[in-house]
C-alpha cells in the first residue's frame, strides 16, 4: 500500500507540470488574474495533426531509431574493447570517446559541417542521424563499457566449447547477458537523439524537419498555444516508452539493476 | 586422444612446458596438480580456446591445430556451472544442439535426447525450471547434461565440483564416474585434489609447474612415486636423507642401508633422499628409532620418531600396539617399498 502511494506521488511529481502545458495547449486567450482560459480553442489540436508535424513526428522517430540502433552497435564495440581487454593507451581511448559529450557540441559541429557539406551529407537525414551519435556514442560506449566489464566472458567460452561460432556465441549469449545495459542504451540514446536541437538545425540544414526544430520556432513566434501543443508531443512519447519499458523490465530483477547501474 | 610437446607462453612465461600426454578411449585421465601448474591452460588448449605455441593435439592420429572450439568433438564443462541465465534447463540442454552447424537433430528428437539426459543426472522433471531456481549441485549437473547431451568424443572437467560443499563432491564424483563407465566416454578430468583424483582415475598425470611431473595408475603415486615433486605433492611421505654409493642407500652413519634399484628409479651414485610412506614402515626390523610423538589417526596411529642419527621418520602403526613416547621401534625400511630419488640441488 505504502509502495503504491509513493509511485503515485512520483508519477504525480513527473506528471503535474505538464498540466498547465495542456491547459495552454487549448487556450484560446489566458491573462492574468484569470485562473482558466476564458475562451477555448481547437487551434492546438488541429495543429498536431497538422501534415508538416505528423511529418515531424515521423522523422523525429525515426531519426532518433536509428540513432539509437547505432549507437548500440558502436557502443557494443567500443565497450566490448575498454571494457574486456586491458591495452596500452586504454585511458586515452576512453577519454577520446567521452571528448564530444566535454566539448560543446557547437564548436565540433561548426567544423564537421565542413566535411558533411563535401561528402553530401549536409541538409540529409543520414547526415543528422550521423551527425547525432556525437552526442549518443560515449554514453553508449560508457555504459556499455560497464556492463561488459561486469561480463563473465566464460559464458562465450562454454557457448564456443558448446559448438556455437563466434557470431551465434554473441546473438545468443552475449546479447542476452547484455540485454538489461542494451535496454538503459537505447532509451537513453533515442531520448538524447529525440531532443537534439542544435546538431539537427546546422547539419539538416531546415531541411530535415523534427519535432523539436518546429517547437522551438513556434516558440520563437511567440505563439504560445502552438508551443504548448507541440511541447506536449514532445514530451509525452518518451514518457509512454520509458513507462512501456520499465513495465516489460518490472519483476526482472537484474534488469532494473541495469536502469540502474547502466 | 595425445597430447605431443604442448606448451603455452605467456610472454616470457611457460605456463605449460612440452606436455605429452595420451588418452586411451574410454579412459578416465586426471591432470592433477596445484593451481596455478598450467592444468586448466591444458584443457584450453585441448577445448580449442587457447591456442597452443608448441606442440599439437591429435584425435585419432589427426591434429586439432586451427580446430575452433566450436568444430572439436569435445566438451568442456567449467568450474563455474555458467548456465545462461535467459533460458530454461531444458533450453540450456539443447544449446548445443540447437546450434549446432551440421547433423541437427529434428526438435522432437533433441527434446527426447535432453529429456534422457536430465534423467541420467537425476533432474528428471526439472526441465522447465528458471536457471536461478536451482541449487549449486544441481546447476553442475545441468552443466554435465549440457555437455554430455552432445556425445563429445572427450569430455574436459575442469574442476568441476570444487564449488561444492564435501557431501554433493562426493556425490558428484559417483555419479560422474558412473556417466563415464555407462558410456565409455573419454574423459580427462583436472582437479587439485589428489584424493579426488585417486578416486576418480583410471590414469594420473601430475602436472607441477607446466611439467609433466609423472603419470600412472593412481596406486603407483603411493607405492612407487615417479619423482621427488610427485611424492611430496601426495604429501604424508617421510624423507631421509643420505647418499647412493655402489647401488646402495645409506644414512652418513651407516644406520640405514637400503639397495636401490628396486622401487626407485635413481640409481646413480650421489646425495639422494630415501622416501618411504608411513605405513610402508615394517615394525619387524633391527633399525632403532626412538618415539617422541604418538597421535591418534582414527584407524591407526600416527607415530613420530627419530634415527639415531636424528632425522625424523613418521611411522603408522596399528590401533592397540602399545606405543608411548621413549619407547624404541624396531623398524624395517623394506626396499621394495622405498624410492630413492636424486637430492634436491
Amino acid at each position: 500500500m505504502k509502495g503504491r502511494l509513493a509511485v503515485a506521488a512520483a508519477v504525480a511529481a513527473l506528471l503535474l507540470p505538464l498540466l498547465p502545458l495542456l491547459v495552454w495547449s487549448v487556450a484560446g486567450s489566458w491573462r492574468y488574474p484569470d485562473v482558466v482560459p476564458d475562451r477555448l480553442t481547437r487551434r492546438g489540436l488541429d495543429l498536431v495533426l497538422d501534415g508538416e508535424v505528423v511529418g515531424a513526428t515521423i522523422t523525429s522517430l525515426l531519426i532518433a531509431t536509428s540513432v539509437a540502433l547505432l549507437a548500440c552497435a558502436v557502443g557494443l564495440s567500443a565497450g566490448r574493447a575498454i571494457g574486456l581487454h586491458r591495452f596500452r593507451g586504454r585511458r586515452l581511448v576512453q577519454f577520446l570517446l567521452l571528448a564530444p559529450v566535454i566539448v560543446p557540441g557547437l564548436a565540433v559541429t561548426l567544423g564537421i559541417q565542413v566535411f558533411f557539406v563535401r561528402y553530401g551529407l549536409s541538409d540529409t537525414a543520414l547526415g543528422v542521424v550521423l551527425v547525432q551519435l556525437m552526442p549518443t556514442v560515449p554514453y553508449a560506449a560508457t555504459l556499455l563499457g560497464a556492463a561488459y566489464a561486469n561480463l563473465d566472458v566464460d559464458y562465450e567460452r562454454q557457448s564456443r566449447s558448446l559448438g556455437a561460432g563466434p557470431l551465434r556465441t554473441f546473438v545468443s549469449v552475449t546479447l542476452p547477458l547484455l540485454r538489461p545495459a542494451l535496454v538503459t542504451t537505447a532509451l537513453l540514446t533515442f531520448l538524447i537523439s529525440w531532443s537534439e536541437y542544435i546538431l539537427t538545425l546546422l547539419i539538416g540544414g531546415g531541411q530535415v524537419t523534427t519535432l523539436p526544430l518546429l517547437l522551438f520556432a513556434a516558440i520563437g513566434s511567440s505563439d504560445r498555444t502552438a508551443a504548448a501543443a507541440l511541447g506536449l508531443l514532445v514530451v509525452v512519447p518518451p514518457v509512454l516508452i520509458v513507462l512501456a519499458v520499465a513495465r516489460r523490465l518490472r519483476g526482472r530483477e537484474d534488469a532494473w539493476v541495469g536502469l540502474v547501474r547502466g | 586422444m595425445q597430447l605431443v610437446g604442448l606448451g603455452a607462453r605467456f610472454g616470457d612465461v611457460a605456463a605449460v612446458d612440452a606436455l605429452d600426454l595420451t588418452l586411451e578411449p574410454g579412459s578416465f585421465t586426471a591432470l592433477l596438480g596445484p593451481s596455478g601448474c598450467g592444468k586448466s591452460t591444458t584443457l584450453s588448449m585441448v577445448a580449442g580456446l587457447l591456442a597452443p605455441t608448441s606442440g599439437d593435439v591429435l584425435l585419432d592420429g589427426d591434429s586439432l591445430i586451427g580446430v575452433p572450439a566450436e568444430r572439436r568433438p569435445v566438451s568442456l564443462v567449467f568450474q563455474k556451472p555458467l548456465l545462461f541465465p535467459h533460458l530454461t534447463v531444458e533450453q540450456n540442454v539443447a544449446y548445443g544442439l540447437r546450434v549446432r552447424r551440421s547433423q541437427r537433430p529434428p526438435r522432437a528428437v533433441a527434446a527426447a535426447q535432453v529429456a534422457e539426459m536430465l534423467d541420467r543426472v537425476r533432474l528428471g522433471g526439472l526441465g522447465s525450471r528458471r536457471v536461478g531456481e536451482l541449487s549449486g549441485g544441481q546447476e553442475q549437473r545441468v552443466s554435465l547434461a549440457r555437455a554430455l547431451v552432445l556425445r563429445p568424443r572427450v569430455l574436459l572437467l575442469d574442476e568441476p565440483f570444487s564449488q561444492l560443499d564435501a557431501d554433493l563432491r562426493a556425490e558428484m564424483r559417483r555419479l560422474v564416474r558412473e556417466l563415464h563407465d555407462e558410456t565409455d566416454l573419454t574423459t580427462l578430468f583436472v582437479t587439485h585434489d589428489q584424493e579426488e583424483a585417486v578416486e576418480m582415475a583410471d590414469q594420473v598425470a601430475l602436472m607441477l609447474d607446466g611439467r609433466l611431473a609423472g603419470r600412472g595408475a593412481p596406486e603407483e603415486f603411493y607405492t612407487a612415486p615417479p619423482s621427488l615433486a610427485a611424492a611430496r605433492f601426495f604429501g604424508a611421505t617421510n624423507e631421509v636423507r643420505g647418499d647412493v654409493v655402489d647401488g646402495c642407500f645409506r644414512t652418513a652413519d651407516g644406520a640405514v642401508v637400503v639397495p636401490t634399484g628396486h622401487g626407485g628409479a635413481h640409481g646413480a651414485d650421489g646425495a639422494a633422499v630415501l622416501v618411504v610412506r608411513p605405513e610402508a614402515v615394517g615394525l619387524d626390523g633391527a633399525l632403532p628409532a626412538a618415539v617422541t610423538a604418538t597421535r591418534f589417526a582414527g584407524s591407526d596411529v600416527l607415530v613420530d620418531t627419530t634415527l639415531p642419527d636424528g632425522q625424523a621418520l613418521r611411522v603408522r602403526v596399528p590401533l592397540g600396539t602399545r606405543v608411548a613416547v621413549g619407547d624404541v621401534l624396531r623398524v624395517r625400511l623394506d626396499p621394495a617399498r622405498c624410492s630413492v630419488f636424486e637430492a634436491p640441488s
